[in-house]
């Protein structure tokens, strides 16, 4: 069973002050005279609404079965949030590489386990330079393909150049795309959001230009009923063809300024575009003595289904620790990231014991408890007090998980 | 002299740093802003560290930092709403052109009255709370009545920016009597006169900021559609912060609500004097405040027939609530407005010129949304299953501008006579006993997590902290 985060608003704490609605870049807020709500079908829990609510009423999310979202006439109906389910809570969806596009489109920052603020050092990002009502427009400079020609799960590499239109962006940002025509029941499509894969000067250094990695979603694939409207219109497009983009979105998961902070990143999918990212940033900075500093933890379900497996391998080893884990490799058992993390649990909390350590999840949602088990467990084999560290690290903005 | 990094010292998007008159100007405000913040800011408070959100940018990320600081450092910004491009005058006899980036001349004695007016509410407000933090009931509590503080030192801050980028030296000698005048002092008070009212205890600061800092955000909303484009902007992003002003309110009533229906069903107790016992606020005390609260504030809104409203209105200096929403001309010429009247002993209603009217639309656009809140309050009543409904008065109660003023009507808006007034006051208004008793429960709770016995916790803490945070620091 499919579920998400729905985001709602706690009528028994909202004051009704319009912030959010005059906040949401996307206008997925609105009101009657009794309630504010959120259109399930429009948030992509960009996040732009929770630090200006006065009350934390913005900051409320239920799980619930996609397709089964709570409607606008239901929310308006509410004295009070309904009950978690705690059924559906629970669940863990299958540790596969990839998530279906509906799931990426409700991505959210998940503040239980990670930061809610970005690293001390980080530098300042722009978000919501650009709306649903005044987007940007970028040209397609590029669209290759990054998993192996045999498999059935086509990722690519897409790239976007902005012109002389400025796009400011930071490594772990993300930024949405405006898919064109209407839905069945005549409604423009709503944007789904996407992570930057390049970091902040670009793909091509020097260029205004950004590169996503996207999953094109078929019908009959990884439970899902129909093909995905926006990535099927991406994958689909050729160089020189133009799309309309919103955003930058994302302030919390940024990665430190500080040249020489160690960074482990655990992904997932498509969950690779931010760590590709910071990576890319950090080989590029090419500072004096960055060496050992970057751990990556990398699942897909096969090595052919791995996007960018080609370049990492490339990556010296003194550069960047990569650790792969394949979950369908016919023969072998079921691997997954928390179980590479046990295996390097020495090393693990190695790095857990360095102040200047930064921690990064991204991917599907079900890895969570998992890599929360294996870090503490790390924690614990280092001789460190797991949930003081864990309270200390979401304090310092060391932390930080983006899954769907 | 060393560099002054402005952009440090004064968080701002107006370009401070390269606008070397509007430094000099600032330069001299300043210290006498944080001399009047020392005399007249939260008594006693210059050292505490208080978990505060501090607006460094105008982007959705950057208004809230939040991170303990000591109040006199509290880093005032200077902030604007993002230019909207090519933005036209929404209303009145300009509608349709561009807006204004400077003042025009014929206009420049009412914006300047405007903005003062609307600035001097800002200290105002701080000078009536400063004695509050000496009886807060908890750490959470304090640390919101000083957010709110800080913040309207902030909108202080806005207004006397306009004063002096747009008003030369006569804006330079308005934002200096700003400092000058004093709530509640005979002889140079502030210019309204809710804001002379004295804030003596914390059901009056949250009554105050659900209504009277409403009243606030109902007058920016008209000032953001202003033609004048900064003024519009200022206030535009002043309103992201009202907004926190009103949750104190809002939410401080509703706890008060909450921990007085629960005492009552612990107990089995209804009488208010049985309540009382209890060290709770009883509900018809809580009405009476409410009372007296709401038909202040809506006295703020001015007279019900202005010709004062109606020339800001058509030269485009004030719209009305959400301008842009409306379906009409917005030039309203031919428009009427009813508006409430006194003759023969009898309540009646009329049909005006809207223009003239635009007071009263403001007026009644506030009292809806008032009601809003009230109605909140009476869930959490309903929901602990207690028999009492809070309502706000009518209209015409306890008036003291415009026709209605002068004349006695019951909190029904039935017309009684001066006899029957003085004999029900007290059961409508709170009386010197309310007051005294509401005093008596007024002690400062400072340990970590503990509330006093007559409000109940927050459901949340602040920032996703939680609600037995250290808030605030004593040192």
């Amino acid at each position: 069973m499919d579920t998400f985060q729905q985001h709602v608003i706690d009528p028994a704490i909202c004051i009704r002050c319009n912030t959010c609605e005059d906040t949401c870049p996307l206008d997925a807020v609105s009101h009657d005279s009794r309630n504010y709500v959120v259109d399930p079908e429009i948030c992509n829990a960009c996040g732009a609404c929770i630090s200006p609510c006065p009350t934390g009423a913005i900051d409320n999310w239920r799980a619930v079965v996609k397709g089964a979202a709570y409607s606008l006439e239901e929310q308006f109906s509410w004295d009070d949030l309904p009950e978690e389910n705690a059924a559906l809570a629970g669940i863990t969806p299958e540790h596969d590489a990839i998530g279906g596009e509906d799931a990426v489109a409700i991505q959210a920052v998940d503040t239980a386990r990670g930061s809610a603020t970005a690293p001390r050092s980080a530098a300042s990002p722009t978000t919501n330079l650009y709306g649903i009502k005044r987007p940007a427009e970028a040209t397609i400079a590029g669209n290759f393909r990054l998993t192996g020609a045999e498999t059935a799960s086509d990722v690519r590499h897409i790239v976007l150049d902005f012109g002389s239109l400025p796009f400011p962006v930071l490594e772990g940002q993300s930024i949405g795309v405006i898919p064109p025509g209407t839905d069945a029941a005549g409604r423009p499509h709503h944007a789904r959001q996407y992570s930057i894969a390049s970091p902040r000067n670009g793909e091509r250094p020097g260029y205004n230009n950004l590169s996503l990695t996207v999953k094109r979603v078929a019908a009959g694939q990884d439970g899902n009923a129909v093909d995905g409207v926006c990535s099927n219109y991406l994958c689909d497009l050729e160089k020189g063809a133009t799309v309309k983009v919103i955003g930058p979105f994302g302030a919390s998961f940024l990665m430190p300024d500080t040249p020489l902070s160690p960074l482990l990143m655990i992904c997932t999918g498509t969950g690779s575009a931010p760590m590709r990212a910071m990576t890319e940033r950090r080989r590029r900075l090419n500072h004096p003595g960055d060496e050992n500093r970057l751990m990556l933890f990398f699942g897909a379900r096969t090595p052919e289904e791995l996007p960018y497996f080609g370049p990492l391998k490339k990556l010296p080893n003194r550069f960047i620790d990569v650790n792969l884990a394949f979950s369908r490799v016919p023969g072998s058992p079921k691997r997954y990231v928390q179980d590479a993390l046990m295996e390097r649990i020495s090393d693990v909390a190695q790095l857990l014991a360095d102040p200047g350590t930064h921690i990064y999840v991204c991917g599907l949602r079900g890895m969570e408890d998992g890599v929360i088990a294996a870090l503490s467990a790390a924690a614990d084999a280092g001789a460190l007090d797991w949930p003081n560290l864990h309270a200390e690290m979401k304090r310092e903005g060391r932390i930080h998980f983006e899954t769907y | 002299m060393a560099a002054i990094d402005y952009n440090e010292l004064i968080p701002n998007n107006v370009n401070l740093s390269s606008d070397r008159t509007l430094q000099r100007a600032l330069e001299q405000w300043q210290p006498n802003f944080l001399s009047w913040w020392k005399d007249m800011g939260p008594d006693g408070s210059n050292n505490f560290d208080v978990y505060l959100r501090t607006a460094i940018s105008a982007e959705p990320n950057g208004w809230a930092h939040f991170d303990h600081v000591k109040m006199p450092d509290y880093r005032w910004g200077i902030f604007l709403a993002p230019a909207e491009e090519d933005r036209r005058i929404g209303f009145g006899e300009h509608k349709g052109e561009p807006v204004w980036q400077e003042v025009p001349g014929e206009h420049r004695a009412n914006l300047r009255r405007i903005i003062v007016t609307q600035g001097d509410t800002e200290p105002a407000s701080v000078e009536q709370q400063r004695h509050l933090g000496l009886t807060a009931p908890s750490l959470y509590d304090l640390r919101n009545l000083f957010q709110v503080n800080v913040e309207e030192g902030r909108h202080l801050w806005a207004m006397v920016y306009l004063l002096h980028r747009y008003f030369g030296r006569d804006g330079r000698e308005e934002g200096e009597a700003l400092l000058q005048r004093r709530s509640g002092d005979q002889d140079n008070p502030r210019i309204l006169n809710a804001f002379n009212e004295k804030t003596p205890d914390w059901l009056s600061f949250f009554m105050f900021t659900y209504f009277t800092d409403r009243d606030g955000k109902y007058q920016l909303c008209a000032l953001a559609e202003s033609a004048f484009d900064p003024l519009s902007r200022t206030t535009r992003f002043m309103l992201t912060e009202e907004a926190h002003h009103m949750f104190v309110g809002e939410s401080g009533i509703s706890r008060v609500v909450q921990r007085t229906c629960e005492i009552m069903k612990q107990h089995g107790v209804d009488d208010p004097a049985e309540v009382r016992k209890f060290g709770v606020i009883d509900l018809p005390t809580i009405q009476r405040y409410l009372n007296f609260h709401f038909s202040v504030t809506i006295d703020l809104f001015g007279a019900d027939q202005s010709s004062n409203a109606a020339l800001f209105y058509s030269a485009g200096l004030k719209g009305r609530f959400e301008e842009s929403k409306r379906q009409d001309d917005h030039k309203l010429n031919d428009l009427v407005y009813p508006v409430l009247d006194y003759a023969d002993g009898a309540l009646t209603t009329h049909d005006t010129a809207m223009l003239n009217a635009l007071n009263e639309v403001l007026r009644d656009d506030y009292i809806k949304d008032s009601v809003g809140g009230v109605e909140r309050w009476n869930r959490v009543i309903a929901k602990l299953g207690v028999d009492f409904k809070l309502t706000v008065p009518h209209k015409a109660f306890h008036r003291s501008i415009g026709k209605l003023a002068g004349h006695h009507f019951d909190p029904q808006g039935r017309p009684i006579s001066a006899a029957e007034w003085q004999k029900n006051v007290d059961s409508w208004l709170p009386s010197t006993e309310d007051r005294a008793y509401v005093a008596s429960l007024m002690g400062r709770v400072i340990e970590v997590g503990k509330y006093a016995n007559w409000i109940a916790a927050p459901t949340v803490g602040l920032n996703r902290q939680p609600i037995d945070m250290e808030y605030v620091r004593f040192n």
